[in-house]
């Protein structure tokens, strides 16, 4: 069971992707784990065949538990194990421990996407998604179409739990958030900085770029904010990175994490791998697949939990500055306000221009107000520059 | 493409953007932003399910004359007209 985030404890096989026997490649979905974050796509990290699975569908585990072995195929174990059931609690393999994978793989027929509510659903009321057809983004199986479908026997060993408003169990993402939130202001000393910025220059250069381009190939003002974070990111290596019990850790790439409001209530912030090197055009379609997936499931467990800072942009409802809780083990949270048309000194005249506030809470254990000082600075630069962004 | 078939595709396609909102009951006056809590991305998800359907483009200029589902089906009713 891998980790999905810093306050993650356990999580919940859903369901396998994959049965004993098939070959899965590196980087395939294997299995889909459910967990406060909602339900999360699982890559294997190794190509081999699946040899047998340890943990059945619907079993919850703690993080760390082994869910099945990938090997060469000589020890095909073909039983699943029943749902519901798990190995010893967190056993691990003892001798010659043959290499065991956080995750499994999909057989031929692809499973149905399908919401996270959709999936609970379907499960608790013995429903078979793959007789179903979605009407929801991209097709994919959502809880209205669950609605139509005559009721099944009612699981009797799955009690409902929480409100799942939205596809998303909200209780359990609410105590997610409650504990990395606690854990971050009980252990991170933060300290708080707020620039505003002038965005005339990026925003003539936005509307320059998308005024002969149809809706699709729009870029937004958020695209930009996160380019130019993230290259700030990249000059600023303190910000960058993970502090664990050995300390500090700079990260080798910028992962960027967006926090992403849910419409029925909490967030989840999944990274934007390596964002610094991304083109606007591809960081925008990937920023839209992101918010898009952490709406209706599908997010992989190397999107979550795995950001090496995090950007929140208040949007155009929000107010003028956002004072961020930075998510451990994460160092720094940069936060966007809304952008408003505000009175600016330029030059030695007051100017209304389009302007956002900035803001900075970092760790004061791996670096001081000056060097985020600069920092906020460097992404002003950035943004004063948007067509080279 | 009559007003009333305008408005079906509208909600259908705001209905895939934010499943949420009951559009049994929405208010073709109120704020969309607000009163349906639609960000700049769902709306720009919005204009380009519109675009790809009814081949209608919306300019970026012409976002601040859209606040109400009564707008956007003005605007895309005068539109397709031509």
């Amino acid at each position: 069971m891998p980790s999905l985030g810093a306050d993650m404890e356990a999580g919940t096989l859903a369901e396998w992707r994959v049965a004993p026997g098939d070959r899965v490649e590196k980087g395939q979905v294997i299995a889909v784990v459910e967990t406060a974050k909602g339900a999360i796509d699982v890559e294997v990290f190794e190509s081999g065949v699946v040899e047998e699975c340890y943990v059945g569908p619907n079993t919850r585990v703690p993080v760390g538990t082994p869910l099945a072995r990938i090997g060469s195929g000589e020890r095909v174990v073909t039983d699943l194990p029943a749902a519901g059931t798990a190995p010893e609690p967190a056993t691990v393999p003892e001798a010659e421990p043959p290499p065991t994978v956080s995750a499994s793989a999909p057989p031929a027929p692809a499973p149905p996407r399908a919401s996270p509510a959709a999936r609970r659903r379907g499960r608790e009321r013995g429903i078979d998604l793959g007789a179903l057809a979605g009407s929801g983004p991209g097709g994919a199986i959502v809880l209205r179409d669950l609605e139509r479908t005559p009721l099944a026997e009612p699981r009797p060993d799955r009690p409902p739990v929480g409100d799942r408003g939205g596809g998303f169990d909200r209780e359990a993402m609410r105590r997610s958030i409650a504990a990395a939130m606690t854990r971050a202001k009980r252990e991170i000393p933060h300290y708080y900085l707020a620039t505003t910025v002038d965005l005339h220059a990026a925003e003539r250069w936005l509307a320059d770029y998308n005024r002969e381009r149809p809706p699709a190939a729009r870029l937004l003002m958020a695209a930009l904010f996160m380019k130019a974070t993230a290259r700030a990111l990249a000059r600023y290596p303190d910000l960058n990175g993970h502090y664990q019990a050995q300390g500090f850790r700079r990260a080798e790439r910028v992962d960027l994490g967006m926090a992403i409001h849910l419409r029925a209530g909490g967030l989840i912030a999944p990274a934007l791998r390596g964002a610094g090197e991304l083109a606007l055009p591809e960081l925008m379609d990937r920023l839209q697949d992101l918010v898009q997936r952490a709406r209706t499931g599908g997010l992989r467990a190397a999107e979550v939990g795995t950001a090496t800072a995090t950007v929140t942009a208040l949007g155009e409802r929000g107010v003028d500055t956002v004072f961020g809780v930075i998510h451990p083990p994460q160092v720094a949270m940069i936060g966007f306000g809304c952008v408003r048309r505000r009175p600016l000194a330029v030059d030695d005249m007051l100017a209304v221009r389009p302007a956002v506030d900035v803001s900075l809470a970092a760790d004061h254990r791996v670096c001081d107000g000056h060097l985020g000082a600069r920092f906020l600075n460097e992404i002003e630069s950035q943004l004063q520059r948007p067509e080279a962004l | 493409m009559n007003r009333e078939t305008l408005r079906v595709v509208v909600l259908e396609e705001l209905s895939a953007i934010a499943p949420d909102i009951d559009i049994e009951a929405i208010d073709d006056r109120a704020r969309l932003r607000d009163e349906y809590d639609l960000d700049s991305m769902d709306v720009l998800n919005l204009l380009t399910a519109l675009h790809q359907r009814l081949g209608v483009d919306i300019p970026e200029t012409d976002y601040a004359r859209m606040h109400s589902l009564q707008d956007l089906l003005d605007y895309l009713e005068s539109k397709a007209e031509r």
